[in-house]
């Protein structure tokens, strides 16, 4: 792999930019491999990263079904925050916005990781108790979170409209100001060119149509669209079909899938420096490097995998960005789409050992997971290589829900859906 | 947003009428604190949510306020049949519904027409 530097733009420069390579090769797949994972997601390709960097397995596969990086990676409003209540939560969330601030240098890749800051909107006293609760856990935690009045927000982002008369006053926020954002397909395109370097295979347009076990129960590959391929350990990291895909082991879980839209507006000159997020009145926004603003929609209430929601859910969000931001009532809204979100009971993510030995599942990250993105991958790739979790992943198994030690952020008023 | 036939009321009604209330045939077990924990976290937690044919059940809240079921296909979130509460599964007629997942707006365009 040719390292990305000036120096390697200015060598092309000089020669027609004919010299850079295929950033990931696509090989045809073995017969078999030493770990197999479903789903060229940021999540999965991080993981096959993690697994040849740190725990020095190469013999990888990653399997997916459509192209690289065009599930839910390339379809979330790109927010990375580690602001949460229960201790489970900010030990993986915190330990990815730790990765999330060296991972450009790592991957030598420009993920355009961005701390801007991270604002949560408080609308009554329920929302400012709830925000201060937050804020002591997390500070007693060493977890960066502190209140603004609602002049000190206002400052932070002049276009908020803060005055007594708005549809939905703001009585402070809580601020995350090494939360932001990062462009989300350059997560999945940094992580496949470093796994890619090391020898992981990538196998895109391969739709996995059941996993094969053997006497015992263990896993010994999984039948795809393009013939068996063995391995005895495999990870399914599918997202919102993780579903579907653990259904073929036999192994049910506790997930809905949910439509989640997004869209962006046409671009405009820079003019909003942060994350807003609003819970109460469900609207969450952000400026992309490129001028769009990006606003995040609610999920639909049914189970759906048709990646598109309904019209209601979005007018529903526009309503309130455009009683936040007066400003932007008159700009114009060029794209919109859907992602299938994988949501648990608890709101919080399923990251372990199954009931069927050799296979391992991450799912679960529901309307959150991009922020999770390098956390959960670096974690995943402990546990298919030790097959055991890692500390910080530890309460994330799939057996709370028999145990009923469950981590109840839905409650906690993190942003709901 | 979806247009719901409420089997009570008999009409189709928009989505906002309506409030989802998840998978549908679950019974309740009789003597729940005899069962043990696996078999509550399967009652209580584990579903379906399956890609394709799903019965669930739906309540028609800003209406007749009662609950009733519902077959639907999750691919391409349309009703093969809502019917009463209480009633068994019912069988829909193969639809032949699309196996893979819609990617884009444009390409159930055509339906909606």
């Amino acid at each position: 792999m040719r390292r990305y530097s000036v120096f390697a733009i200015a060598r092309e420069a000089m020669r027609a930019h004919k010299g850079w390579e295929a950033q990931w090769t696509s090989p045809e797949p073995q017969s078999s491999y030493d770990v197999i994972i479903v789903g060229a997601g940021g999540h999965g390709l991080g993981a096959a990263y993690y697994l040849a960097k740190e725990h020095g397995i190469t013999n990888v596969a990653v399997i997916e079904k459509g192209w690289l990086g065009g599930g839910n990676t390339g379809r979330n409003t790109t927010i990375i925050r580690s602001n949460y209540l229960y201790e489970e939560s900010m030990d993986i969330y915190e330990h990815s916005l730790k990765l999330w601030e060296g991972l450009s240098q790592e991957l030598n890749y420009n993920v355009m990781y961005s701390p801007r800051g991270v604002m949560m909107l408080s609308h009554n006293t329920h929302d400012m108790q709830s925000f201060k609760r937050h804020i002591n856990a997390n500070t007693l935690y060493g977890i960066d979170n502190e209140w603004l009045t609602p002049e000190q927000a206002k400052a932070y982002v002049p276009v908020l409209d803060i005055s007594k008369t708005a549809r939905y006053p703001i009585n402070g926020a809580a601020l995350q100001r090494r939360g932001g954002t990062a462009r989300h397909d350059a997560v999945a395109w940094g992580y496949a060119r470093a796994a890619s370097d090391r020898g992981v295979h990538i196998i895109q347009n391969c739709e996995v149509t059941g996993i094969r076990r053997g006497p015992n129960g263990e896993v010994q590959g999984v039948e795809t669209t393009r013939g068996f391929i063995g391995a005895k350990k495999v990870g399914v990291s599918a997202a919102g079909h993780s579903s579907v895909v653990m259904e073929m082991a036999g192994v049910r879980v506790p997930l809905h899938s949910n439509p989640l839209q997004a869209l962006v507006s046409e671009p405009l000159k820079p003019i909003f420096p942060c994350v807003v997020m609003s819970n109460t009145v469900h609207a969450y926004i952000s400026q992309s490097d490129k001028g769009e603003l990006v606003i995040g929609a609610g999920t639909d209430q049914y189970n759906s995998y048709s990646q598109t929601g309904g019209l209601q859910i979005i007018t529903h969000t526009l309503d309130a960005i455009c009683e936040l931001f007066p400003i932007f009532r008159r700009v114009k809204m060029m794209r919109q789409w859907g992602g299938i979100t994988d949501n648990t009971p608890d709101r919080s993510p399923i990251q372990g050992v199954t009931p069927v030995p050799g296979l391992f599942v991450n799912c679960g990250w529901g309307t959150g997971g991009f922020k999770a993105t390098p956390g959960s991958a670096n974690l995943f790739a402990h546990l298919i290589a030790r097959g055991e979790p890692h500390r910080l992943a530890a309460g994330l198994t799939l057996d709370r829900f028999r145990t009923g030690r469950l981590i109840d952020e839905a409650a906690a008023a993190a942003v709901a859906h | 947003m979806l247009l719901i036939h409420c089997p009570y009321c008999e009409e189709d009604r928009s989505e906002l009428e309506f409030r989802w209330a998840g998978e549908a045939h679950i019974a309740r077990p009789e003597n729940i604190a005899a069962i043990s924990d696996e078999e509550f976290a399967e009652y209580f937690f584990l579903r379906n949510n399956e890609k394709g044919l799903t019965y669930e059940r739906w309540r028609h809240i800003h209406g007749c306020g009662r609950f009733f079921n519902a077959a639907r296909d999750t691919v391409s979130d349309k009703f093969l049949a809502t019917y009463k509460a209480g009633m068994p599964k019912q069988p829909v007629p193969q639809t032949g519904a699309s196996e893979k997942t819609v990617e884009t707006y444009e390409a159930t365009e055509g339906d909606a027409r």
